[in-house]
């Protein structure tokens, strides 16, 4: 048995909910605890900028669940995660919510021990990862299946205030089956729901374009999960390509989707998504990823890989620093804006 | 005679499915590419989304990821994931490819794991967005290459809902009315699924297949359609399009 408690109750055929879901939950969906919560959460809008170490450090505890933004390859707090795996962080339960490279990271520091799963150990189209893969089938993970659909309602669920949401996927399958979710009748139609319990993590960390001080946030492209991630999380830890002006801020708040009052750290990270893929800034960096899943299927070779990358540098420069620096980040911004073929540099390779 | 491999093949039949001022969903790889020729094809007017929020992009290049900047390089909407599932959801999606590790005679889908749950011998992603949309689109397709181990009853986890264990078995379980798998597109055949049983079945065999082919690479019972078709080859405006337009780097079709 992992860490922390399980939330899960027995179905009641009485009140005609059904528990189809045989696996524990791993948060606590009572929207009332989470109001308590929130009802305590400081709304001054101060200057929260920091390190990343010092918020990695306040805001994420042993034993704390965590939601991490962006898209497994794109726009992942990748400086956030590095240094979770740094700090030895230990016991902590994870939304595996489109996880690739962002589960990568966290499952080569062992900082997991249970994880509600929507994808996970695979990089999409570039192939499984050994060392997640492992972790997982030596049952050092306790799962928890959903969906990506499922997962993303979740934190709708608990950005909405509420216990849960009724959706129409997942049922029939052993992906219910070994969910921890109920099946429910709709009170107007008597249609079979699948009742999703809410999703509010007690951390999250997401990257985005640009934020001031205060951390009132923008992001470019795609949101994917983050709006309602931002709002369902219990702390929120913001890295940012860049700080800009409150007064900028307030020139486009129809651009605003994260308000200062979700955030508790800003922390002016360039490049803080390498490497993967930022929107309008910089592409992923392939040949990167495929030198991390190579490293994997060596021991010796992987644990050389994580000392040259994670542990023997201090942050996120050290960290781009040992992977080309500036000329190789040139290169991806050229990839990012298609104008590689003009500049006549290698599609993928250095 | 026109050249092509097996994967410019399934590739071909499946765009020619995708009807012209429908929506699907894709992901990357064969099932892009299939949508990304119907386009230039058969289905000008097709609409493509990712699950990720990315809709209606003009792909530059194929993505390497749902969520990678090309799935809304001048796109029509650079959304989100609830908004991708939510218009699922709502029964605005008319099509969505999906893959898998085995699948079933009733079309259910594993790619969660091989042998048990707590410690299961090989673990593979689970469902990422695949139960969501199979659940929710109105047609569900694959293209896979078709071998004894992948169609088998003896599924692991059915991780994906199919026809279920048959007909009326979706909508018993919850999930939307009139939906489900459509077609199967192999590297030996097109199958699609019998009206009263819910259970696959051959509708057409690729060129140089034969009935035994397809038998010995299949773990189940299949149906026939009473008049089995043959499947036609691609054109050389298909081929040139998909070698040209669709994937000059052979990052799909050299997969073959």
């Amino acid at each position: 048995m992992s860490s922390g408690k399980d939330y899960s109750v027995p179905g009641n055929k009485d009140v005609t909910y059904v528990k189809v879901g045989t696996r524990r939950l791993f948060t606590n969906p009572d929207a009332d605890d989470a109001r308590e919560f929130f009802k305590n959460k400081s709304r001054k809008m101060v200057n929260k900028v920091t390190t990343v170490k010092e918020a990695v450090s306040r805001l994420i505890q042993d034993g704390d669940y965590l939601g991490v933004g962006g898209f497994g390859s794109n726009r992942i707090p990748t400086a956030v995660l590095h240094e979770i795996v740094r700090q030895k962080k230990r016991n902590l339960g994870f939304a595996g919510h489109t996880s690739t490279h962002d589960m990568q990271i966290l499952a080569a520091g062992k900082c997991f021990d249970r994880c509600d799963v929507a994808y996970v150990v695979g990089l999409e189209a570039r192939g499984l990862s050994k060392v997640s893969r492992k972790y997982f089938e030596n049952g050092e993970v306790e799962a928890t299946e959903w969906t990506n659909a499922a997962l993303t309602w979740r934190y709708k669920a608990a950005a909405m205030g509420l216990s849960f949401i009724p959706a129409r996927n997942m049922m029939g399958t052993d992906t219910i089956r070994y969910s921890a979710a109920m099946v429910m009748p709709c009170p107007y139609t008597g249609k079979k729901f699948v009742a999703l319990p809410a999703l509010y993590p007690d951390v999250a960390a997401i990257h985005v374009h640009r934020c001031d001080m205060y951390g009132n946030a923008q992001i470019d492209g795609i949101a994917v999960a983050d709006y309602d991630l931002a709002r369902a999380a219990k702390k929120l830890i913001i890295t940012t390509e860049r700080i800009i002006s409150n007064e900028e801020i307030r020139q486009k708040p129809d651009r605003n989707i994260i308000p200062y009052f979700l955030v508790d750290a800003v922390i002016e990270v360039p490049y803080g998504a390498y490497p993967s893929n930022m929107a309008y800034e910089y592409f992923s960096d392939e040949y990167h990823l495929q030198e991390w899943l190579k490293a994997e299927k060596d021991e010796e070779t992987f644990k050389a890989f994580l000392e040259k990358n994670i542990f023997g540098v201090k942050d996120h420069w050290g960290y781009l620093e040992v992977n080309g620096g500036l000329e190789r980040l040139s290169k991806l911004r050229a990839q990012e804006n298609l104008t590689d073929k003009l500049l006549n540099n290698n599609n993928n390779g250095r | 005679m026109v050249e092509y491999n097996r994967m410019e093949l399934m590739i071909c039949l499946a765009s020619r499915y995708l009807e012209d001022g429908s929506t699907v969903v894709v992901g990357t790889g064969a099932p892009c590419a299939a949508a990304m020729l119907a386009q230039k094809t058969s289905a000008p007017n097709l609409m493509i989304m990712f699950e990720a929020g990315g809709v209606g992009p003009l792909l530059p290049s194929m993505p390497i990821s749902v969520g990678d900047s090309r799935t809304f390089y001048k796109g029509l909407l650079a959304s989100s994931m609830p908004e991708i599932m939510e218009t699922c959801q709502r029964g605005m999606v008319d099509y969505t490819f999906l893959g898998g590790a085995q699948i079933d005679m009733y079309g259910n889908i594993n790619s969660t794991l091989i042998g048990e749950y707590d410690r299961p011998k090989v673990r593979f992603p689970g469902s990422g967005g695949a139960n969501d949309l199979a659940s929710l689109c109105w047609r569900t397709m694959m293209i896979t290459p078709q071998d004894k181990s992948r169609f088998t009853n003896n599924i692991d986890f059915i991780t994906t809902p199919g026809y279920l264990t048959g007909k009326g078995s979706r909508e018993a379980a919850g999930l939307p009315a009139g939906c489900g798998p459509y077609k199967i597109i192999t590297d030996l055949a097109v199958m699609g699924f019998d009206e009263e049983t819910k259970r696959m079945r051959v509708e057409s065999l690729h060129p140089g297949v034969t009935r035994e082919d397809v038998i010995n690479n299949t773990g189940f019972e299949l149906l026939w359609a009473e008049e089995l078709g043959s499947s036609e080859p691609p054109t050389e405006q298909e081929l040139t399009i998909l070698r040209n337009e669709v994937d000059p780097l052979r990052y799909i079709i050299g997969r073959a």
